[in-house]
């Protein structure tokens, strides 16, 4: 009975299904149009939703669509927008591929797509459509499709086995899994010959006689009944969904999770379609694992590959996928799956028993290591003969230096072991006096020991029948002769023979232990090294070099580091690598916009040699690392591919470290810089101002002496005064124009109203407008401005005192303000002279003044000042010359949203 | 009582303008104590009991906000502050850590005798208590009364605008920060709402001023504060 507390919905699976939510929204709509085979009429349907969704209003594009010459599909076609195709050159002749570029920049809302199965022509950036169409969902476009059951990745096989006819085209089942939405289309399989027979099915001309055996009735009812099934077992999936959407039970039973093992025979694809079927029937998650033996190990390279494209399949088919190294199957198989918590083992039955003699049991034998957990034994398909075949096929046909060495050192051990057995043989003879057989035979054991430990396996083996033969031969009596007279000597033999054979198989397990352990020392100790000396790094260069130095070691591969410069474009870090490793720009952008690899061994554009890796640290993708292996399969291991993406974080973290050691360094010489022209500012201001202020004061004080100077005294004085404080005008100005050009001027905005600069700026300019008229229009109403109020001052003292300085006296000055939209405008103007014509821009340049030869004093700082200072509030001034004479200069400040009232304040006050 | 010369201290590291602010506070009737460090002026506050202090920021031997704080920990003597900084900031830092006033170099010597005058002024009111009535302009405040009149005609204050009067009153002559004023009236968790009072500022002028945008009386320190002047040269 779920209690009321059950029932309530985990905030942490709720966290998730927001989430997932959030990706959703973001990605496009995938909707499926899904059949029994060809002919079932999907491409129709998709096209007659596509051209009712069109006729509503969607944005609707058509990316390819096949109607293999049927009128009554290409009818619906008509008047729909279709992307051109794209002609991609294939042996000669032109393939015309759907095209992604252009369907991305299009960007309909919704996208026809037709063929999920489709597999691009080399050369596309994804050799598979499902792939681009991923890519299509991902940038928000929703999209229709059409896919056949026989083409989905698990039923493959079956259908494979039921028609006889394998198709080559297929989609991995997360692909439909994960569709927003299939359609079922379906028509009964009589109907379905009925339209072959009328030729309204597409065939095409080269299968046409496998055609033939496809379209049975039996085969038809069959495909259909899996196609059902397969709907059903989604819808099925959909409901479920459903029912954690609503109320988030204990659906999840993350027991049943399962795991499968990888193993060498020709089987293990079908073992591994199996259990993807499986974990998907059960919904549950599920691991692939391979278990590498030594005797796996040496195995050709070929095969090798083989053995790790099935774990590659596995992926794709939604696995979490590992390579365990271990001597014993059973026993990592199920540490790993304790560790992962799996309660599920999908094996496949064993060969006919005579290959490898844990095999023989390895069902019983994991049943015996683990009895609680739940072991599935997928049964073999006809594979077993073949399997021989391939087996005994591939031993001589794998050529390569590597395999050949090795089986040179591999005969030169035996010769090893025979000379050894000689040697000991020779030298016991003359023992055979004076020592007990007894002893003699412990020499030989000693000697089968001694080739176990250096030549393995075999070797061992070999020393021991020869040991024991040669023990016979030369030391039992009778003598020379294999023929033994007391038969506890045969006990001997046995003995012999048992412990040679298991110090060998032993020592060969050591050796292969000994091996891994080396393996993993080596990947740890290059991490070490190259953490470490990433670590050292302050450069862009050293990282560089330290991450081509590394990789080479580690990978024996040549590698260059691409970075964005400012603009996010790439760019290679050292030429030469450029060129040797041919690097693909295109790609490498790829790889760092999406955020995801690229190149070989991936699933974009894996026809490309290079491998491509993004950089991606904390903050953002630092660069893309271009890597080329000399022996390709080494990046092929899972194994050595996270330590290349280990690899790959460690740079991008050096990267990261790097960029923000420089921008810290910038920030300190800016700040030093700042610091630096701010002291000898003030200096400078200290050492002008104060002599000028003696000056002042000491003129004034002479004003004020008793007895009164006399007037012409006096009028010195003053003069002296007044010129001292215009001094002190242009220095404040000068520095001001220092400290504006520099770029350093901080703006200290607050809300203002006008009204209250204008006010000081008038006080500030009384004296020198004592002979002009001064008009203020600001109207009492205008908003709060966003201002620097001290600047704002200035501009107005300057402009105010240019109005005074350049118009006679008795001159009026209108002082005036309005808001116009989301501008505040104030003007100064005059009815003086106004300005020479055409050099109304010009008076703002620096050292500039309305009148070359004037005997009207200052210096042109004032208006290049205020435009500055109106610039820097994102105003802009301008000077015009008023239709009756006179100058004006009107500036603009933008107006922003003023804070809340101060009248709440109030009620809260009073 | 035959009123002793009040005594004024001068921290000046410059001669010549130690030289012809001595001259002119000596025209005025005060004794003038002389230092050029900010030590010996810091003893002589303490010895010489001044009526007012004229300090000098930019002393080479230390930076005069220090000897500010230090002499406010002990005594509430006028300082006014000379200053050839035109940062805006030291200004009102050196008002906040207690100066009456400020000037900036190069000034008049009518400018400081009036702000000279004000601070004594202060000085004299503080000691007597405030009148209950003041005046400028045409307008007139009776403190007792809370009443607001101009020109004969009453004119009506909203609580904080009356509160903001009172306070420029109290402090008349001399220049009030922002921060000061918004903690005084608003309370010091308003202490960054600084257009609170240019918005009240601006009332106040409508209310009070003849031409509010040529005020006579309620003056703008740009960016520093206010200042009230009882009469227009002050």
């Amino acid at each position: 009975m779920p209690t009321l507390s059950e029932q309530r919905p985990d905030p942490d699976l709720l966290l998730a299904k927001v989430k997932r939510q959030e990706a959703e929204a973001r990605r496009g709509k995938l909707r499926i149009y899904f059949g029994s085979s060809a002919g079932v009429g999907k491409t129709y349907a998709m096209l007659v939703a596509a051209r009712k969704l069109s006729a509503e209003g969607r944005d609707v594009v058509i990316g390819v669509v096949e109607t293999h010459g049927r009128a009554e599909t290409a009818a619906l076609l008509a008047d729909l927008e279709i992307l051109p195709p794209k002609p991609m050159p294939y042996r000669g002749k032109d393939l015309y591929e759907f095209d992604l570029d252009a369907a991305l920049l299009r960007r309909p809302a919704l996208i026809l797509v037709d063929e999920l199965a489709h597999s691009n022509a080399r050369g596309a950036r994804h050799p598979k459509r499902w792939q681009d169409v991923e890519e299509l969902l991902a940038a928000g476009i929703d999209v229709f499709t059409t896919l056949n059951v026989q083409h989905l990745e698990s039923l493959n096989d079956v259908v494979g086995g039921i028609t006889n006819v394998r198709v080559w085209e297929t989609v991995p089942d997360t692909a439909f899994d994960d569709a927003d939405e299939v359609v079922l289309v379906d028509i009964p399989a009589d109907e379905l010959l009925e339209r072959l027979k009328a030729g309204k099915v597409y065939v095409p001309h080269q299968a046409e006689r496998a055609a033939s055996n496809f379209f049975r009735k039996g085969n038809l009812m069959a495909l259909r009944e899996l196609a059902l099934r397969r709907t059903a077992d989604r819808v099925e999936g959909d409901v479920q969904a459903y029912r954690v959407d609503k109320s988030i039970e204990s659906v999840w039973k993350t027991a049943n999770a399962l795991l499968t093992c990888v193993g060498p025979d020709a089987g293990a694809e079908r073992v591994v379609r199996a259990a993807a079927r499986l974990a998907g029937q059960w919904n549950a998650e599920w691991h692939a694992v391979y278990v590498e033996t030594p005797g796996l190990q040496r195995l050709p390279a070929a095969r090798r590959e083989k053995i790790l494209g099935t774990l590659r399949l596995a992926k794709e088919l939604g696995a979490t996928t590992a390579v365990i190294a271990s001597a014993d199957v059973a026993t990592s198989v199920i540490a790993y799956a304790r560790n992962h918590n799996l309660s599920k083992l999908v094996i496949g039955r064993d060969p006919a028993r005579r290959l490898w003699p844990w095999q023989r049991s390895s069902g019983q034998k994991l049943a015996m290591l683990a009895p609680d957990i739940d072991l599935v034994e997928i049964g073999r398909a006809d594979g077993v003969m073949q399997n021989g075949d391939a087996r005994t096929s591939s031993w001589p046909a794998s050529p390569g230096v590597e395999s050949s060495d090795r089986r040179k050192f591999k005969q030169l051990r035996y010769l090893w072991a025979t000379l050894a057995c000689v040697a000991v043989t020779l030298l016991s003879m003359p023992l055979a006096a004076h020592f007990d057989r007894s002893n003699i035979v412990a020499i030989f054991i000693l000697t089968v020991v001694l080739v176990a430990v250096r030549f393995g396996r075999g070797a061992a083996a070999l020393a021991a029948v020869l040991s024991v033969c040669s023990f016979d031969f030369f030391f039992v009596p009778p003598r020379f002769s294999f023929a033994v007279s007391d038969v506890q000597y045969i006990l001997t033999f046995i003995i012999m023979l048992a412990v040679g054979l298991i110090t060998g198989q032993l020592t060969a397990g050591l050796r292969f232990q000994a091996r891994v352990a080396g393996h993993r020392e080596e990947r740890a100790g290059s991490l070490y090294e190259i953490a470490r000396d990433l670590s050292g790094a302050v450069q862009i260069d050293q990282v560089v070099r330290i991450s081509d130095a590394s990789i080479e070691r580690t990978f024996r591969a040549s590698a260059a580091l691409l970075l964005p410069n400012a603009a996010g474009q790439l760019a290679v870090t050292a030429p030469r690598t450029e060129t040797a490793l041919n690097v693909d720009i295109g790609i490498a952008q790829w790889a760092f916009d999406k955020g995801q690899p690229a190149g070989f061994g991936t699933d974009t554009l894996p026809g490309s040699e290079v491998l491509y890796v993004p950089l991606r640290a904390p903050t953002q993708a630092r660069g893309v690392l271009a890597v080329k292996a000399r022996n390709r399969r080494l990046l092929l291991i899972p194994e050595q591919r996270q330590l290349l993406d280990t690899f790959a974080a460690l740079i991008a973290i050096a990267l990261e470290r790097v960029h923000y050691v420089e921008v810290a360094q910038d920030a300190l010489v800016r700040m030093e810089s700042e610091r630096l022209r701010n002291s000898l500012l003030a200096a400078l201001s200290h050492d002008l101002r104060t002599p000028l202020t003696v000056l002042v004061g000491l003129a004034e004080s002479l004003t004020l002496t008793k007895p009164a100077l006399s007037p012409a005294q006096l009028e010195s004085a003053e003069a002296i005064q007044d010129e001292a404080r215009r001094m002190s005008t242009l220095v404040s100005n000068l520095l001001d124009m220092a400290r504006i050009e520099s770029g350093e001027v901080k703006l200290n905005l607050q809300w203002q109203p006008l009204e209250e600069v204008v006010g000081s700026a008038l006080n500030a300019t009384q004296g020198m407008l004592k002979q002009h008229v001064v008009e203020v229009h600001v109207p009492r109403d205008l908003p709060l401005v966003r201002i620097d109020a001290l600047l704002i001052e200035r501009v107005l003292v300057n402009l105010l005192e240019n109005a005074s300085k350049y118009t006679p006296p008795g001159s009026r000055i209108i002082l005036a303000a309005e808001a116009i939209a989301d501008q505040l405008s104030v003007s100064v103007s005059d009815n003086g002279p106004g300005l020479p014509a055409g050099r109304e821009e010009a008076v703002f340049q620096k050292f500039t003044r309305g009148e070359r030869e004037s005997a009207t004093p200052g210096v042109g700082l004032g208006l290049t000042i205020c435009r500055a200072i109106v610039e820097s509030h994102q105003g802009k001034i301008v000077a015009t010359n008023r239709p009756g004479g006179g100058a004006r200069f009107t500036f603009t400040l933008p107006l922003g949203q003023p804070p809340a009232a101060a009248e709440e304040a109030e009620a809260a006050h009073g | 009582m035959a009123e002793p010369l009040p005594v004024a201290i001068l921290v000046e590291d410059e001669r010549q303008i130690r030289r012809f602010v001595r001259t002119a506070l000596e025209a005025e009737g005060w004794s003038v104590h002389e230092t050029d460090t900010l030590r010996q002026g810091l003893i002589d506050s303490g010895t010489r009991k001044p009526d007012l202090i004229i300090l000098d920021l930019g002393m080479p031997d230390g930076d005069g906000m220090t000897f500010l704080r230090d002499l406010r920990g002990w005594s509430s003597v006028p300082v006014i502050v000379l200053s050839a900084r035109v940062g805006e900031q030291d200004k009102i830092g050196a008002l906040d850590a207690g100066a009456d006033d400020y000037l900036t170099k190069p000034f008049g010597v009518g400018e400081l005798l009036a702000r000279v005058r004000a601070a004594s002024r202060r000085r004299r009111d503080a000691g007597a208590g405030l009148g209950s009535i003041f005046e400028f302009g045409d307008v007139k405040i009776d403190l007792s009364l809370r009443t607001v009149h101009k020109g004969g005609a009453p004119i009506h204050l909203t609580p904080i605008e009356y509160r903001l009067l009172t306070l420029l009153i109290a402090n008349s002559g001399k220049v009030l920060t922002h921060r000061q004023i918004l903690r005084e009236v608003w309370g010091p968790s308003h202490t960054a709402d600084g257009h609170y009072v240019r918005v009240y500022m601006g009332h106040l002028r409508q209310k009070l001023e003849d031409d509010p945008a040529q005020p006579k009386h309620i003056l703008t320190e740009t960016a520093v504060g206010y200042r009230l002047v009882q009469s227009a040269r002050e």
